[in-house]
């Protein structure tokens, strides 16, 4: 199991290291720093075995946060570890900085005490572990026996991630899907791979235990539906189009996986708060929102000519926000001249990019760049790597096309209903990475 | 409130000052101070002094400063064993605190306190603990049990707590359960063969209910225990796999890669006709795509494990190689392994995607990264026949863009599509010898050399590039040097001189710098070519030129029986190092490994576990190419080494003893045989004529009734005649001297050779050779002095009178102190006592007695050196495998290794 967990700031000194097993000893701390914060080489694997010991690390911002091991762990659940870490440290104080670790020292070493044990992970929920490790540090005292024995059997129990006894006056639920969108396309304008990671990510206020069952326009569901109806032509015809295939998807640890699996519905008891509800990934039938259309002319040895089209396709109702194309220079560039239509355009010589920005754009339009680019001869044998065009952008719509159907509340022993949850949903597409190769 | 000033503390009297302020009467002032002392031990400061101090500070209410002492305690309880106990009482005192919280708390930190004293006082409040009202309580304790097995194993089984722990399973809370699992796993590691775990049907049951429900941590530790589980048919190995399957849709990776190993490992179990088997092979894509959209490091870990997947079921992901296409922004390592996967995936359906995207990376910035792209695009033409011109081509664009190691990278997979399709492609190497120049890396140097080699006859100027190697051979690598002498063989074979005089001068000009090399292989190998082909060209053009087999489409898989225990370590460390946990991990020899269980009623369970199940397609088609320790391989130049990595095990094997050895095939024994041969009758040559301005002096050593000589042949290669021949020698270990002067009398005129046979005896001054029978020679002519060194044959020093009489043999045998015995075996020698003993005596060695002891035939024997030593030894064979003893007398020391070796060598022929 994990031996020791080391926090580094950016120069290699340690801001925080607990040792949980008797096989890691003081040098290892410094094994670390050596042979990977001072490496001069970068770091070619978050995994290093230093003399017959195993550093697993990862970096947030300049902080690296580094568990150490002699045995064979499960090395998954030592990366998924430190992501929760990670997660529980910045809900309790925000970015993960080297000002913020020392400010909260004494609290890291508390959740530190009681989310690993012997190497162990134990409950990680920051939901309820708030109950208990508070910056104060004194609640203990305080509290009713009830009150503790809650607490601990809500840590340690079948929904550790909600407490009883929550109380709303308005019952509300926010629900986001949140898509981004990836590609790879060919200069020619082939697809070489697209897909779409989608995440429904919730904030729920309600009140008591509910029970709350989601969703969407899942393909095998709409068919199981559509058989079971009455024009099966008719039934085909309307989820061909509205439904969505979804190739996999993952649920937050309060989904029923075993029901979802059996019957593939997603119900559970929400967390309080805001949490992911659950991610999936599509590959079928994406909408790609943009077309990027290159052309890259070298002009003899010190020119080259670039232009790009780029056009919307989606609705032309709709708006596409914050749009950004990034049009990579080779490191010889001296000077850029750039003309567009639209936006504005400029040569960043520390970012060896023309950045082209874009308030907002509707959907059936297009628009251009064309730009010159200087070079200063070079001797330099190798060619210019031309990285791929990439492009960022929001759209107010879900690329994937999926859509949720419904989503349920019941909760019997507390008097209001589904009609009385007030309900908010909205669809986010983002650009992934979303390059077009030159 | 901000604590970061506490890192800041600086000065001299610090520790002093903290002792201060530690007891003060105000508890503000003492928490502040705890807290200095905490940040002073985070960065690496001894605070060790302070702990009385601070334990002083443990009776209190406040929780916050209580945890901090704690903390402190569990740092430094080691260091100062006798002040711990202090601490004992308030932890006892806790344990019996009506808040569960502070019971929990001091039940954690207790196993924390690595000091044996404090064990014993710790199992009564861990008793209790285990089976305390509160769920948080006992899953503390569940995981104490643990830790205090690390300490004191012993204690744990004398005072029951293993079966407190067993009773904790069917705990009815999950994260209890849980945790019992994961402590009774830790513990069951180091007793490898108790059934701690007691994994029955019932156990199974209450595992995988309590799956349903804990948290992801508790999924992940029942998981992977579930995975050691054998299920005893195959129904029950499908209820299994039917609930762990929905934690493929689990949202933490850990617990998506540990259902996965579950079910790689119960699918061995599955008949692979059922419908339910193919449907489970179905679920399996997803998820561990899925696994890629998470960050980097998990990526990562996912990919290592992919990558065996992927050699294991191939099926799996089959359809699926898009998504391991490399992305501009991934990380190297991401990179790196998503390659790897991709040509695993390869085949002629997506083979024109998978050669672009190649093409693509191969224009890259990181170094690794694009010479392993390069590679692929070769490997890819060797899996996938029909792309294999494409690649070709591919490679050749690469070589235009004259990038250095892109060049050299091309070069080497080149060489490797030639092998896989000889006579193919060999337009292209006009093209490649155009790069000859800026090849700097051994590999990529002895690819091209290989290649003029075997293509010498259709090069118009392969004479002339061998040659431009040939002049800096000295300062070239092993492998390069290795390469090159075999690609010369190649060539002259290809083109042969008319003359049997040219003949001896290019081999001679060309082979001879192999000789004086340092290194043994190369020397041999040398010598070897240069036998063989002034014998019998003939043979030496069957035997090098001979038709070699192709190599095989993959090349770097794991091999069949590691890669089964590494799908056993699905999700951890040893999967992704791609090692046995045993090869990392201190301590773990004593582990017994993992293996796939066996399905039942299957027929060929009898052999290994890996042969059940569908692996065998996989070892069939790694058995092709012959490893790089294969010297017999080598040899005959069939490989120059596997293009990458082959499994390092099988290279182990192979070695010298091979050489000697039966069991080759009739190719080799043929080979060997000539060899031999050629060893007995062909002089060595001592002096070549480039070394001694045209004088070769070739010669043996031989015994011919009871006396020694030295039999030498002179020629001149010089263009001048020879005159006024001398001889000396030099001191040596057995006091050698001639005992006439060197009988040539006549001028020795140019391409003449003269033979002398020069009597030796022992009567001369002595001095210790390394190796011992080592000779070094001085012959002076009209020109110059020359000195040149030779081995004289061990046998030449055995006496006629060297049979010991049977009573003195007895009684200095026992005389042998053990120390001075030495053992050593000959393998695969298929002679019987006789015709050993015959052959022995030819060389002077003589047999004493002879016993047979149950079926083993002993032979005892003796020897005589000139200088009066006498060797005994006891030979046993037994049908196929002599055990071989050497005994000899003390006053003999340093030279067992080299006798030893020589008696070997005599028994063999």
């Amino acid at each position: 199991m994990i031996g020791g967990l080391f926090i580094y700031n950016h120069k290699g000194e340690v801001l925080i290291s607990r040792v949980y097993r008797d096989d890691i000893g003081r040098n290892a701390v410094d094994a670390f720093r050596v042979n990977v914060i001072h490496a001069r080489q970068q770091v070619r694997s978050p995994v290093t075995n230093i003399a017959r010991t195993s550093f697993f690390h990862v970096k947030r911002s300049n902080i690296w946060l580094a568990v150490v091991t002699k045995q064979n762990v499960n090395a998954a659940m030592v990366f998924e570890f430190l992501y929760k870490m990670c997660d529980v440290m910045a809900s309790y104080f925000g970015k993960i900085s080297e000002e913020n670790i020392k400010n909260n020292f004494v609290l890291i070493y508390e959740l530190l005490d009681e989310i690993l044990d012997f190497g162990y992970p134990q409950n990680s929920e920051t939901g309820s572990l708030k109950t208990f490790i508070t910056q104060q540090g004194i609640k203990g005292q305080h509290q009713t026996k009830e009150e503790q024995s809650q607490i601990t059997s809500q840590v340690t129990g079948q929904i550790g991630w909600r407490r009883e006894g929550i109380k709303y006056r308005r019952n509300e639920l926010f629900l986001d899907v949140l898509e981004s969108v990836n590609l790879l396309m060919s200069p020619q304008g082939q697809v070489l791979s697209a897909h779409v990671s989608g995440r429904v990510v919730m904030k729920s206020y309600l009140s008591g235990m509910p029970e709350c069952k989601f969703g969407m326009n899942d393909k095998i569901i709409i068919d199981k539906a559509g058989k079971g109806g009455v024009t099966n032509e008719a039934g085909k015809s309307t989820s061909g189009k509205q439904s969505i295939a979804i190739d996999d998807c993952t649920f937050n640890q309060c989904v029923r996986l075993s029901k979802f699996d059996s019957e593939r519905s997603i119900s559970f008891i929400p967390p309080d708060g805001e949490y992911e509800l659950m991610r999936y990934r599509t590959t079928k039938d994406i909408i790609l929102p943009f077309r990027v259309i290159p052309l890259v002319r070298e002009v003899g040895r010190t020119k080259l000519e670039v232009k790009v089209v780029i056009k919307s396709n989606f609705k032309p109702s709709l708006l596409a926000q914050k749009i950004e194309v990034r049009i990579p220079t080779p490191l010889n560039t001296s000077g850029v001249q750039v003309i567009c239509m639209k936006g504005k355009a400029k040569y960043k010589a520390s970012e060896n990019a023309i950045v082209w920005k874009i308030k907002r754009m509707a959907g059936m339009k297009e628009s251009q760049i064309s730009a010159e680019i200087e070079l200063l001869p070079t001797n330099d044998k190798k060619k210019w790597a031309r990285p791929p065009i990439s492009m960022n952008f929001e759209v107010p719509f879900a690329p994937s096309g999926l859509k949720v159907r419904y989503l349920k509340v019941f909760e019997s022993k507390l008097n209001y209903s589904d009609h009385d949850v007030i309900k908010w949903v909205r669809y986010i597409g983002r650009s992934g990475i979303y390059e077009t190769r030159c | 409130m901000t604590d970061s000033k506490y890192f800041t503390t600086n000065k001299k009297g610090e520790i002093f000052e903290l002792k201060a302020e530690l007891n003060n009467e105000k508890k503000e002032k003492r928490k502040e101070a705890v807290k200095k002392v905490i940040a002073a031990m985070t960065v690496g400061k001894d605070v060790s002094s302070l702990f009385p101090d601070v334990v002083n500070c443990m009776q209190t209410d406040n929780l916050e400063l209580k945890k901090l002492v704690y903390l402190y305690l569990m740092n430094y309880a080691k260091s100062q064993p006798d002040m711990a106990i202090m601490a004992v009482n308030s932890f006892v005192k806790d344990c019996e605190d009506p808040n569960p919280l502070i019971r929990a708390l001091a039940v954690r930190t207790m196993g924390c306190i690595r000091v044996d004293k404090i064990t014993e006082y710790l199992c009564e409040p861990l008793r209790k603990c285990l089976k305390d009202e509160d769920p948080y309580v006992r899953k503390t304790a569940a995981v104490c049990v643990a830790k205090l097995h690390d300490i004191n194993a012993q204690m744990v089984e004398d005072q029951g707590f293993l079966d407190s722990l067993r009773d904790l399973i069917a705990d009815s809370n999950p994260m209890v359960v849980a945790n019992a699992v994961a402590a009774l796993s830790e513990i069951s590691e180091s007793h490898p063969n108790s059934n701690l775990l007691d994994l029955n049907p019932q156990n199974i049951n209450k595992l995988l209910t309590a799956l349903n429900e804990c948290t992801e941590w508790g999924q992940i530790f029942i998981l992977d225990c579930l995975s050691n589980y054998n299920p005893k048919d195959e129904r029950e190995a499908q209820s299994i796999c039917e609930r762990v399957t929905p934690r493929l849709s689990h949202a933490n990776s850990a617990v998506v890669l540990s259902a996965v190993k579950v079910l790689m490992k119960f699918l061995e179990l599955l008949p692979k006709e059922s419908d339910y088997y193919n449907t489970l092979l179905k679920k399996l894509s997803p998820p561990l795509v899925t696994l890629l959209s998470g960050e980097p490091e998990v990526q990562y870990v996912a990919l290592r494990n992919i990558n065996l997947i992927v050699q294991k079921r191939p099926e799996i992901l089959k359809q699926e190689i898009k998504v391991f296409f490399v992305k501009y922004n991934d990380p190297i390592y991401v990179k790196l392994e998503k390659l790897d996967i991709m040509i695993r995936l390869a085949s002629q359906a997506n083979i024109a995607q998978v050669l672009a995207e190649l093409k693509e990376y191969a224009t890259e910035v990181d170094v690794d990264f694009v010479r392993k792209a390069v590679r692929a695009i070769g490997r890819c033409a060797i899996k996938v026949e029909q792309s294999a011109e494409r690649c070709v081509s591919t490679l050749l664009d690469l070589i235009q863009t004259k990038v250095n190691y892109v060049v050299q990278e091309a070069i080497v997979v080149i060489r490797d599509i030639f092998r896989k399709y000889p006579n193919k492609y060999e337009s292209i190497i006009a093209t490649l010898c155009e790069n000859l120049d800026s090849l700097d890396e051994p590999d990529a140097r002895a690819a091209m050399i290989w290649i003029v080699g075997e293509y010498a006859e259709r090069i118009d100027n392969a004479d002339e590039l061998l040659e431009s190697f040939l002049e800096g051979f000295h300062d070239e690598s092993t492998q390069v040097q290795l390469t090159l002498l075999t690609a010369i063989v190649k060539l002259f074979l290809k083109k042969p001189s008319e003359t049997q005089e040219e003949t001896h001068t290019y081999t001679h000009t060309n082979i001879s710098p192999s000789f004086d090399s340092d290194n043994p292989d190369l020397r041999d190998r040398g010598y070897i070519y240069w036998r063989l082909l002034s014998t019998d060209p003939v043979t030496a053009k069957e035997v090098v030129l001979s038709e070699k087999p192709l190599i095989s489409e993959e090349t770097d898989l794991i091999e069949p029986t590691l890669l089964d225990e590494l799908i056993c370590h699905i999700g951890s460390l040893a999967s992704v190092y791609h090692k046995p946990p045993n090869a990392f991990v201190e301590g773990s020899h004593g582990i017994h490994r993992k293996h796939l269980p066996i399905q039942h009623g299957s027929i060929d369970t009898g052999e290994s576990p890996v042969s059940a199940g569908p692996a065998a397609p996989i070892e069939q088609a790694q058995s092709v190419i012959p490893s790089q320790g294969d010297l017999l391989g080598d040899l005959l130049n069939l490989d120059l080494g596997p293009p990458v990595n082959v499994p390092q095990q099988s290279s182990m094997q192979m070695g010298a003893v091979d050489l000697l050895g039966g069991g080759l095939d009739s190719l080799v024994t043929v080979c060997m045989f000539i060899f031999l041969y050629l060893l007995s009758l062909f002089p060595q040559i001592w002096l070549p004529a480039v070394k001694a301005k045209g004088l070769e002096i070739s010669g043996t050593f031989s015994r011919r009734q009871g006396q020694m000589y030295m039999d030498m042949t002179f020629t001149n290669k010089a263009l001048q005649h020879m005159t006024d021949f001398a001889i000396q020698f030099n001191k040596n270990s057995f006091g050698v001297i001639p005992t006439t002067p060197l009988p040539i009398h006549t001028p020795l005129m140019p391409s003449q050779s003269i033979e002398v046979s020069l009597p030796l005896n022992t009567i001369g001054p002595v001095m210790k050779m390394d190796p011992l029978n080592n000779l070094q020679v001085a012959v002076k002519n009209n020109i110059d002095v020359f000195y040149f060194s030779g081995l004289i044959p061990l046998n030449i020093f055995f006496v006629e009178d060297g049979k010991m009489e049977r009573q003195v043999f007895l009684a200095t045998w026992k005389d042998i102190p053990n120390e001075n015995e030495l053992q050593y075996q000959i393998k695969e020698c298929h002679l019987n006592a006789d015709t050993v003993s015959g052959k022995l005596q030819n060389d002077n060695i003589y047999t004493i007695a002879k016993r047979n002891v149950e079926g083993q035939d002993m032979l005892y024997q003796s020897l005589k050196l000139t200088n009066g030593i006498w060797i005994l030894a006891e030979l046993r064979i037994q049908p196929g495998n002599p055990n071989y003893t050497v005994k000899h007398p003390p006053n003999l020391n340093s030279p067992n290794s080299e006798l030893r070796s020589h008696l070997l060598f005599l028994s063999e022929v």
